[in-house]
Formats: structure tokens, sequence, C-alpha cells
């Protein structure tokens, strides 16, 4: 009795989490001009409307951009020092771990202001370059915790095997390491970007006036009232943000699977 | 230089890029805003540099921050306890089914990949007024007129609890999983009923895991911005909002500063009381 019971609010508890995104999607393909109940047909004209909307556009291509940058900077910090955390004994590197994963402890709002006055002091203003900084500083945790996780996987005496077959230690990071590195990279730049691509909350804070990416449109869309238009861009950041990481796990596996043949 | 030499530098020169990163837009900035908060807004919008105490004798002396900071760990606690009530059996459920639990666990890392304000706005269509809860009531002809059910700390609670529990569930169901099963099994065989081996022996046990989920809802909701702004009402603001009004809409930034410190002491002296009581270790588990 006591598991069925179980069973049953473990299945509440999954619906709690998708039925409203579920009903954002079902709703971004009504043809209801209000963006709400009741159903009154299947039409694609919000995506239409989407598609015609030029703030929409220019949101999508800066958080785009910034979340590809973000994910090649932070990925490349964050791909060294996991390197020299896993592959040497660094002193103090408890300590040195807590540092690196910083970012995540202290509460998003807080590191927005220290970053926006700090660069401000140093006459760096509200820019896109400002952005690109922030993004960079909270997703690097993330990259170092996902990466280091990947890392501990991979052994290290087909490395030792390349040094002593004579090969030099630049030599065997680019023909050994980096392509057994390779899906702990692919991974730290999926979790970079999503994170970027997501944010809010630092974004408000460090985005020039005019600038708006596609989380901080939409935040100033709902002011207004929810719109249909709202689904629908909800429908396209859902398949960004979850049909492109998943897409991009598969690519990751086929790669491991021709590696391991 | 020796091969020694060049061995031990080699990690440093690796760690360098990401430790100046973190150190000059993190740590320095941190301890910029320790310096600004003493400063002082003027009317011509140069802050005066100096050491006033004025910024944090109002923050510290007046009511309404008090209640404002009150009302922020309020929100928090209750998030944080309805997390743990609605998690608790779901991460039991993964943990303990013979089903596929590769699916479960994926399902449930799915809502941190979807865009955390379009889940938030979700609820409007949900409750709004004219939302899927409303339309069915008036549909099935229990109402006649929509309900006002947004915009309130019930609702600001709804959408914290909806975007934190998959880290208390994940965190709760890490716990369960290190428990050795034989522990319940031996339980159960010298006598203890299934609800008694519960709560002696795996309640207990997963303790670390219900604390690491605990930790982080409550951390993660008490900083929130988005939330209270999307969902609440005007009554409903939580301390973030009042760092975002003081920095971005008044532009006093002295004060926004005192404001940020105000709020990262409180949560991180809960952090530090944590770490000191149950360490790092777990809530690292729960996050890798």
């Amino acid at each position: 009795m006591g598991w069925h019971l179980i069973r049953f609010s473990t299945i509440l508890v999954y619906l709690f989490m998708f039925l409203p995104v579920a009903v954002v999607v079902l709703l971004s393909f009504n043809a209801n001009q209000f963006g709400s109940f009741p159903i009154t047909g299947f039409s694609f004209r919000w995506f239409i409307e989407l598609a015609e909307n030029e703030a929409i556009i220019r949101a999508f291509k800066t958080s785009l951009l910034l979340g590809f940058l973000t994910a090649i900077i932070s990925t490349t910090l964050g791909v060294l020092a996991s390197l020299a955390l896993v592959r040497y004994k660094v002193p103090g590197s408890n300590f040195i771990s807590t540092l690196l994963i910083a970012p995540i402890l202290v509460p998003e709002v807080v590191l927005a202001v220290a970053l926006l006055l700090f660069l401000n002091f140093l006459s760096v203003h509200k820019s896109f370059f400002m952005l690109l900084m922030g993004h960079v500083i909270f997703t690097l945790p993330f990259v170092v915790l996902v990466v280091q996780a990947r890392l501990m996987g991979i052994r290290r005496d087909v490395e030792e095997a390349a040094m002593s077959l004579g090969a030099t230690p630049i030599q065997t990071f680019f023909q050994i390491t980096l392509p057994l590195l390779a899906p702990a990279v692919f991974a730290g730049m999926l979790f970079a970007f999503t994170i970027s691509f997501d944010d809010i909350t630092g974004t408000l804070f460090w985005k020039p006036g005019g600038v708006e990416t596609v989380p901080t449109q939409i935040f100033a869309m709902l002011r207004n009232s929810i719109s249909p238009e709202i689904n629908a861009l909800g429908s396209v950041m859902i398949f960004f943000t979850v049909g492109v990481p998943l897409l991009g796990a598969a690519i990751a596996r086929r790669i491991a699977n021709k590696q391991s043949q | 230089m020796s091969i020694e030499t060049r061995e031990a530098r080699q990690p440093w020169i690796l760690l360098s890029p990401a430790l100046t990163s973190i150190l000059l837009l993190l740590i320095v900035p941190l301890m910029f805003i320790v310096v600004y908060s003493f400063w002082l807004r003027t009317a011509t919008g140069a802050d005066q540099v100096g050491f006033y105490l004025d910024n944090w004798a109002e923050v510290l002396t007046d009511e309404f921050y008090r209640d404002i900071l009150l009302q922020t760990l309020w929100i928090a606690l209750v998030t944080t306890g309805v997390c743990a009530l609605m998690g608790y059996p779901a991460a039991y459920f993964i943990a303990r089914s013979k089903g596929n639990k590769a699916i479960m666990l994926l399902l449930l890392m799915l809502p941190f990949w979807i865009s955390y304000i379009i889940r938030t706005m979700s609820w409007i269509n949900i409750l709004g007024v004219s939302g899927a809860f409303n339309s069915v009531l008036i549909s099935i002809g229990i109402i006649d007129e929509p309900l006002q059910l947004l915009y309130n700390q019930v609702t600001v609670i709804l959408g914290l609890v909806h975007f934190l529990l998959p880290f208390m569930i994940l965190n709760i169901y890490v716990s369960l999983e290190d428990i050795d099963i034989n522990l319940e099994d031996a339980a159960c065989s010298l006598g203890a009923s299934r609800w008694q081996t519960f709560l002696e022996v795996t309640l207990p046990l997963s303790l670390p895991g219900l604390a690491a989920g605990g930790l982080l809802c409550f951390v993660l909701g008490a900083g929130t911005y988005i939330t209270p702004v999307i969902l609440g009402g005007p009554r409903d603001a939580m301390f973030a909002n009042l760092v975002f009004e003081a920095i971005i809409t008044q532009l006093d930034w002295p004060l926004g500063s005192v404001l940020s410190l105000v709020l990262i002491a409180v949560l991180g002296s809960i952090v530090l009381v944590y770490n000191r009581f149950l360490g790092m270790r777990q809530l690292m588990k729960g996050l890798a």
C-alpha cells in the first residue's frame, strides 16, 4: 500500500514539474489571439510573428553570440584549471577548488553588484564586454565541476606510453590528451552555453541600455501581459536549451563510441 | 632551470588564467563593495569617497529592511520545507524502484535545461485570470468569475518550489543510493516493520542529502530576484529586489553595496554553520 502511495506522489511531482511547461508549448500553437485558454485551433502564426519581430531576432543573436563566446572562454579556463588539479599534486588544492567554485556560493545578485561596481570603477561601463566577463565568471564553476568529473575517468598510462615512445609533452597533449579530453571539453562548453543562454539576473545588471538577451526580452515583454508570442518564444527556447544539448549528447556518445572501437 | 622546478611550475601556469579571473572578477570586486559601502551618495550623482557609516546605519536600523529580510528568510524556509516534503518520496521512489532509473533521472535533470524565466512565467498560463485552472472551473460551472490566484506570497513560493525541487530530489537521491541495502534488510529480518525500518535506518542515513538539498534550496531561494517580480504582488518583494532597486533604479550604489553585503553575510553565515557541522563534500556530490 505504502509503495503505491509513494509511486503516486512521485507521478504527481513529475506532473508538477512538467505540466506548466507543456502548457506553454501547447498554447504556443493555439490560434486564440490572447495567448490563453480556450484552445481555438492549431496555428503556426505566433512562430511566424516571432520570426518577423526584429527586437526578438536581435535578442536571439545577442544571446547566441554571448553564449558562444562565454562557452569558449569559460571552457578554456576551466579545462586548463581542471587539468592542473587532476593531473598534478598542487599544494593547497582544496583551497583552490573552493576558490574555483566560489561564484556558485555567492548569491548571483551580489556577484552582479560587485562586478558592476568594480568594473565601473575601472571605467569599464555596462557593455557587451561586461556581460561576457560576468557570464564567464559564473559559468566557470560548473565547467570545472563537469570537466573534473570527466577527467578523472581518463587513464594516465596512455599518456605515459606516448611519452616513453618518444613523444614530447606538447605532442602528447595534442595527439593523445586532447582527443581523449574532447567529450569533457564538449560537455563543458554545452553546460556553459546553456547557463549563459538562460541567465537573467546578472544580465539585467550588466547589460547596457537597448541590448537585450532572450530572457531579458521575455522579461520585458512580461511587464505588459502574457502574449501568445511569449509562449511561442518559450517553445523556441525549450527547443534550444533541451533539444540542442540532447542532440549534442547523442553526438558526443557517437564520438566516444568511435574512439573505443 | 631544472626539470623539477619546471614540473612544479606547470600546474600553476595551467591554473593561473582561471584563478586570475576569479580573483579579478569576484574576490577583488567583493572587497571593493565593502569599501564602496562606506562611500556616500550625493545629489550631483558622483559618489563621495570617504568613511561614512550612514548607509550601514540606515539599513541596520530601518524596520523596512529588517521586515523584508525576515520575509525573504521566511519565504525561503517555507520553500525548503515544501521541497523536502514533496521531494523525499520522489527521491525514495527513484532510488528504490526497479524501473528505468536512467530515464527518471534524466527527466529530473531536464528542468535545469529549461529556461528559468519560462518555467516561472508558465504558472501565469496555469493560474492566470484566463489560465488553465480558471478555464476548467468556469467550463464545469463551479465559478462564474475567474479567481484572482496570482501575485501573492503563495504563488512566489510555488514558483520557487517549482524551480528548486529538482535540486532537493537529486541530493536526497544521492544519499539514498549510498545506503547499504543490507542494513534495511537486516532491520527487517530482526523484526522491524517497514515503517520502523524507514524511520530508524533509512531516514537517519539520508539526512546528509536532505541537509545538502535543504541548504541549496534555502540559499538559492533567499537570493532570488526574478520570481517575486513575475509571480508576486507589490508587497511580496524579497531582499534581492531591494538590491536591484537601489543599484539600477535609484542608482544609489553605496546603499546597494550595503544591502548586497547584508545578504551575503546572512546567507554566508548559514553556509558556514552548515559547513561546520556537515562539511561541503555532500554538497559537491549532489552538484556534480
